[in-house]
């Protein structure tokens, strides 16, 4: 199953290394990952996408969970929650194609963010299979670039991930 | 008082009561050994590759539970110190490793010397730091400490460039008292309602099996794991990391088990209802294929390490904490709610277990002609009368050590059971011995192993430790010749040292005394000769015989009731 993991994490230098490489070294697969500080600036927040069975999340929690620089883990997909990823994409927009990606764009409450003769570049956010039926939606309209942020997660009401 | 880095250094060390050093000088730490040159607290031991610098402070932690500390030079330096590491953090064995690192401005230039020994240990230590501020220092060190002792312990490493320890810059010196870690605050107490579970379970037991492991060294909990498996008179067995933990020779202990097991801890694995596992870790060498371990068992787990519980088997009563205290508690609710054990039901399994020990499957042939290994091992103990520190290599000999030294103390079999380091045998003795100076210190090998770290008899010659080498000398590489001969046909490829050095002669040229025992009539005689020589490193060149296997063995891929006897 897929799962969002979200950690909180000393901001140092080699932190994100020990995280990465925990996964390379045990066998467990990354599908996205994005890390930025938070509002503390020791702090940041890693969020990465994983697929396993129950056994092997328990595993990849308790192992991230004995990193020291690993302050906080939680597994996102165990409790209501949001999910969130940008992407931006650069598309080949001539003839007829510019009014068509045009549409696309509004139906996915995109946004284009820039233009000029050939090309747009629209910003999409969403949950990651909204994102994946966007691309699948343009058929054989020429794709130039992807760029996709990974997955972000919260939890839904009030209560936050802190220390 | 202001103190420049590499005093700084030093003066953590006497804070932290380190009282010695394992290590080789080079560039990047010249200031940090002048630094110690100019104190006699703390002593330093010269050895003569920087792997056995690691092994002889994993010796040193293993045998006396405080942590060990080595300091060595960057780039080589640091990464011949890496399977030491490796070696320490498979086995969780505290200790601190202090590297030398390129001048800050240098790193990532590709500077003399320069690797990046935080990178390059990041997958092998509990923890690691690269210190870039002299200001940090102390605190690191502090930190380093802690993290490498507590929970449970393993090796941290400090890197510490050039500049850090740079002898004109001084700074003012205060060393830490505590020390806080938001992100690092290990479990101590076993969880109640856990506890009590566990208990039920325990006393509801019609078969039931104690499995402990290196935890429980490492947790300094055998007196009490002694206490409570006497008053469950419950049968135990001990992993390979855990033999001492239990007195060998008492008449609950059913041997080691797994892969080289006694045919009585592996039918009782096998057989029981109630499987007890306490400070152990279900290793591959333990368990044999995971579908067939302990079918009809329900398993309590008590450790300290949340990540070593239901890693490979999953268990019904996880508990996590400090093992003494768990058994401790245990005990106290045992004695709350009177004896509740099925005892017709113990008395039936006993009388099974007895069937099995019957089998005497450690029993071996004997001979005139050729000096069984077996047979050495079993002398060792008579003449040593089983109060020995014993070391040993990785191989044939290790599991011959583990079958026949009957420990009946903890921390006195130190072995490379994780990583299963060959070369790791002599310099971890050399460790034990610059420890407990007045305990007789006996690393067995074979000539293989001892070969991967043999430079450390000079070491052992300068810093007057006189161990005894028994090297059960085959001549082949027993253990891959025993695979290759039961699963290779017998093709027996690159197993074989066609040239060997004669060792009675190293030996001497070290400064040492050799000898040569060639007949089984003779072991007796050498052994007790070589005891006598209280003051001299003695190596004791054992010509075993070539073709001696070692037995029960359980095959990759089969069940603990699936042995090879004989």
């Amino acid at each position: 199953m897929r799962h969002i993991i979200s950690i909180l994490m000393e901001n140092e230098s080699g932190a994100l290394s020990r995280v990465a490489g925990l996964f390379s070294a045990r066998g467990y697969n990354i599908e996205s990952l994005s890390v930025a500080p938070t509002n503390d600036e020791t702090l940041s927040r890693l969020t990465l996408v994983t697929r396993g069975d129950d056994q092997i999340i328990e595993q990849i929690v308790k192992q991230l969970n004995k990193l020291v620089d690993v302050v906080k883990v939680q597994d996102m997909v165990e409790a209501p929650h949001i999910e969130r990823e940008l992407m931006l994409i650069k598309l080949q927009a001539v003839g007829p194609n510019r009014d068509e990606v045009y549409r696309l764009a509004e139906i996915f409450r995109g946004q284009i963010i820039d233009v000029n003769d050939t090309s747009y570049t629209i910003q999409v956010t969403g949950p990651g299979h909204k994102l994946d039926a966007f691309v699948e939606a343009l058929g054989a309209i020429p794709v130039i670039e992807v760029v996709r942020s990974g997955a972000l997660g919260i939890s839904r009401g009030a209560r936050g991930m802190s220390i | 008082m202001e103190l420049s880095g590499g005093e700084i250094l030093v003066q953590c060390l006497k804070e932290e009561g380190v009282e010695i050093l394992f290590g080789y000088p080079g560039g990047a730490v010249l200031h940090i050994y002048d630094a110690l040159y100019q104190q006699e607290d703390v002593k330093h031991v010269l050895v003569r590759h920087e792997q056995g610098a690691v092994h002889m402070a994993d010796g040193y932690a293993r045998a006396t539970g405080r942590p060990g500390v080595v300091l060595v030079t960057s780039g080589p330096g640091a990464t011949n110190a890496v399977t030491g590491i490796a070696t320490a953090h498979m086995d969780s064995i505290p200790m601190v490793v202090f590297t030398g690192q390129v001048a800050t401005h240098m790193i990532g230039n590709d500077a003399f010397q320069e690797v990046d020994n935080v990178g390059i240990t990041r997958p092998c230590v509990k923890h690691n730091f690269l210190v870039k501020d002299v200001r940090d220092l102390a605190e690191t060190i502090k930190k380093a400490f802690y993290i490498a002792t507590s929970g449970r312990p393993g090796p941290v490493l400090v890197d510490i460039p050039k500049d850090v320890t740079d002898p004109k810059v001084k700074i003012p010196f205060e060393y830490p008292r505590e020390v806080k870690m938001r992100s690092y605050n290990p479990t101590v107490k076993g969880h109640t309602g856990q506890v009590k579970k566990a208990v039920d379970m325990i006393l509801g037991a019609k078969r039931p099996m104690i499995y402990s492991g290196g935890g429980v060294i490492l947790g300094n909990a055998s007196e009490q794991l002694v206490r409570f498996t006497r008053k469950l008179n419950y049968p135990i067995t001990n992993t390979l990391m855990g033999l001492g933990a239990y007195p060998a020779t008492d008449r609950q202990f059913v041997g080691m088990l797994g892969m080289h097991g006694t045919y009585e801890a592996n039918m009782g694995m096998h057989h029981c209802d109630v499987l007890i596992a306490i400070g152990a870790r279900f290793d591959d060498r333990v368990t044999g294929n995971l579908a067939k371990f302990c079918p009809t068992a329900k398993i309590v787990h008590v450790d300290i390490d949340p990540a070593s519980i239901s890693k490979n088997v999953v268990v019904d009563v996880p508990i996590v904490g400090d093992l003494g205290g768990v058994l401790e508690e245990m005990m106290r609710i045992m004695e709350h709610e009177g004896d509740k054990r099925d005892t017709d039901a113990l008395d039936a399994w006993w009388a099974q277990i007895e069937q099995w020990r019957d089998m005497q499957c450690l029993k071996y042939q004997w001979s005139d002609e050729a000096i069984k290994p077996q047979y050495v091992v079993e002398k060792l103990w008579e003449i040593t009368r089983g109060e020995a520190f014993v070391t040993s290599d990785v191989g044939q000999h290790q599991m011959w050590a583990a079958q026949y030294y009957k420990f009946d103390k903890p921390n006195r079999w130190i072995n490379s059971g994780g990583l299963g380091t060959m070369g790791f045998g002599l310099p971890a003795a050399l460790g034990v011995k610059a420890a407990l100076p007045d305990e007789e210190v006996v690393c067995v090998t074979g000539e293989g192993s001892i070969q991967m770290c043999i430079q450390e008899l000079s070491t052992a010659l300068q810093y007057y430790l006189p161990i005894k080498v028994v090297s059960l000398n085959n001549r082949y590489l027993g253990m891959v010749r025993q695979w290759q001969e039961f699963f290779y046909q017998g093709r027996y490829a690159m197993s074989y040292m066609e040239a060997l050095p004669d060792f009675v002669k190293l030996a001497e040229a070290y400064g040492h005394v050799g000898m040569r025992i060639e007949k089984p009539s003779d072991v007796e005689g050498a052994l007790k000769e070589a005891f006598a020589l209280k003051d001299r490193l003695v190596f004791m060149d054992f010509q075993t015989d070539p073709t001696e296997n070692v037995y029960p063995m359980v095959p990759q891929g089969a069940g603990l009731n699936e042995m090879i006897l004989v």
